[in-house]
């Protein structure tokens, strides 16, 4: 992090801010980035476990979901970072690592849901249609299925997404030196308005995104159904 | 020999029995129409023929190759299920297109990937593509969809829906045709243009199983007609006789019930 942070007025420039501001940004980005390449595909895998025929494991499955929607994700990813140290005495030495792991457990758990919400949309008919017509089922499932799904689920996911923008804020608890955590670095100083100014990059990526959103809904609208 | 045998078909669902011994054979290029209320088992009936549901009991063969024997029947791998579906087709009352799919993809679709197992499908494959593309569109053209080869199922009427999932169940080249009510799902004022391809259809010697509450159509159009009431047949034959002249009580007061209508 950048050490010269304050001018000799002990103000701080908007240029600086900036810089400094975008250092923790990265952070933010980096778990964000991170979390949806894990947990886009877990979720998926969660989602057959939690959809599985065989009781046992359907039943585990929504356990677990159940445990990681009812709990907060700031408790999360204080168990993650903590209870390793407390049980085993091997305290995490990498704590973006740590919230990357609660991350991506806790968003897997909610992809997983929406993906399942998805799944179950599609009318039996395609299922039946595909089974008269001879297709096996994995034919029916990425040929047929699938491409409906992904419609179906785009508007949720969009949803979630955004949401975990700004819950990267959280791994703050655990001290990664994200953005809201390198404000505060000013505002310990008196000087507030960086604090603020994060708003700004929130804002600006959490607006890119809703445009790319739009836009592959968009994509999509070719059909209906 | 009879392209369809059904012997002594049971089902239930739970505590329900839908079909307590269906017999019934169908000639080659013969057209066969059910009839009869809602639950007297003539979906299920359907189902059962192709392999949607698993009947309890009894066999069912299609072009002399079993389909199913409940004395056999878990001997059947997945596989084998999947290849004997083949032989038939099945309308749905709902359509079910693929959505995302366009009207000429709909069709080929489950062509191309019955394709893919021929083993020319290497070396040959964009003639194999082409010959089920032009297959498709004659098809297509039979039921006068030329004109709609690149629109989305969703740009379609109910009617254009119901040719083109017709048009769909006849690209796999099925020895017997089946419709579940393909007209119920309808507007009164569409079911006559799929009663048309039904009708061309049969003057083809397509062989065709049709479920329908159209009962002049299934008097012109077929040459043997079935009620069944209560998961049994109870009236079969002559759609002249079953339907101007039953003989059963129950045909008559089914049939009365629907001339009110």
């Amino acid at each position: 992090m950048t050490i010269f942070m304050l001018n000799a007025a002990g103000t701080v420039s908007f240029w600086t801010a900036t810089k400094t501001l975008a250092e923790g940004w990265l952070e933010n980005c980096t778990l964000f980035a991170l979390t949806l390449v894990f947990a886009l595909p877990l979720g998926l895998i969660i989602t057959f476990g939690s959809m599985s025929k065989f009781k046992p494991l359907s039943y585990l499955t929504r356990t677990f979901v159940w445990i990681i929607r009812g709990t907060p994700l700031m408790l999360q990813l204080m168990v993650v970072f903590y209870v390793p140290g407390l049980l085993f005495e091997t305290p995490f030495k990498n704590r973006m690592l740590a919230a990357l792991i609660a991350f991506v457990i806790n968003y897997a758990a909610y992809f997983s849901e929406i993906y399942r919400g998805g799944i179950e949309s599609i009318p039996k008919g395609q299922y039946e249609a595909c089974q008269v017509l001879g297709m096996t089922k994995s034919q029916t499932f990425f040929k047929v299925i699938l491409m409906q799904v992904v419609k179906r689920v785009v508007p949720p996911m969009g949803n979630e997404i955004i949401t975990l923008v700004k819950d990267t804020s959280l791994a703050r608890i655990i001290a990664v030196a994200e953005i809201l955590m390198t404000a505060e670095i000013y505002t310990a100083k008196g000087i507030i308005w960086p604090l603020f100014y994060t708003a700004v990059y929130f804002l600006a990526f959490c607006g890119i995104l809703t445009l790319l959103f739009g836009f592959i809904e968009k994509k999509l609208d070719y059909y209906k159904g | 020999m009879a392209i369809l045998e059904v012997r002594k078909l049971y089902k239930s669902f739970g505590s329900n029995n839908v079909l307590k011994g269906i017999d019934f054979d169908l000639e080659e290029g013969k057209v066969l129409s059910i009839i009869g209320s809602s639950g007297s088992g003539k979906t299920t009936l359907l189902r059962c023929i192709t392999s949607l549901e698993t009947a309890d009991k009894g066999s069912i063969t299609v072009n002399g190759k079993m389909v199913f024997d409940d004395e056999n029947h878990h001997k059947l791998t997945k596989e084998e299920i999947r290849k004997n579906r083949l032989s038939v087709g099945l309308v749905f009352q709902d359509f079910h297109l693929f959505p995302q799919y366009t009207v000429l993809k709909n069709v080929t679709l489950a062509c191309e990937l019955q394709a893919k197992k021929d083993p020319q499908w290497k070396q040959n494959k964009k003639q194999i593509l082409a010959d089920i593309e032009e297959n498709a569109k004659t098809i297509l053209a039979k039921v006068g969809l030329s004109e709609k080869l690149n629109a989305y199922p969703c740009e379609l009427s109910g009617g254009q829906k119901q040719r083109v999932s017709i048009a769909r169940a006849l690209a796999m080249n099925p020895s017997i045709l089946f419709f579940d009510e393909p007209t119920s799902a309808l507007d009164p004022e569409l079911t006559g243009e799929i009663l048309k391809v039904i009708r061309d259809l049969a003057a083809a010697k397509m062989t065709m199983v049709i479920v329908t509450h159209e009962m002049a159509f299934a008097r012109d159009v077929s040459d043997h007609v079935i009620f069944m009431d209560g998961g049994v047949i109870v009236e079969e034959g002559d759609p002249e006789q079953v339907i101007n002249n039953p003989q059963q009580e129950r045909t008559k007061h089914f049939l009365s019930r629907f001339q009110e209508k």
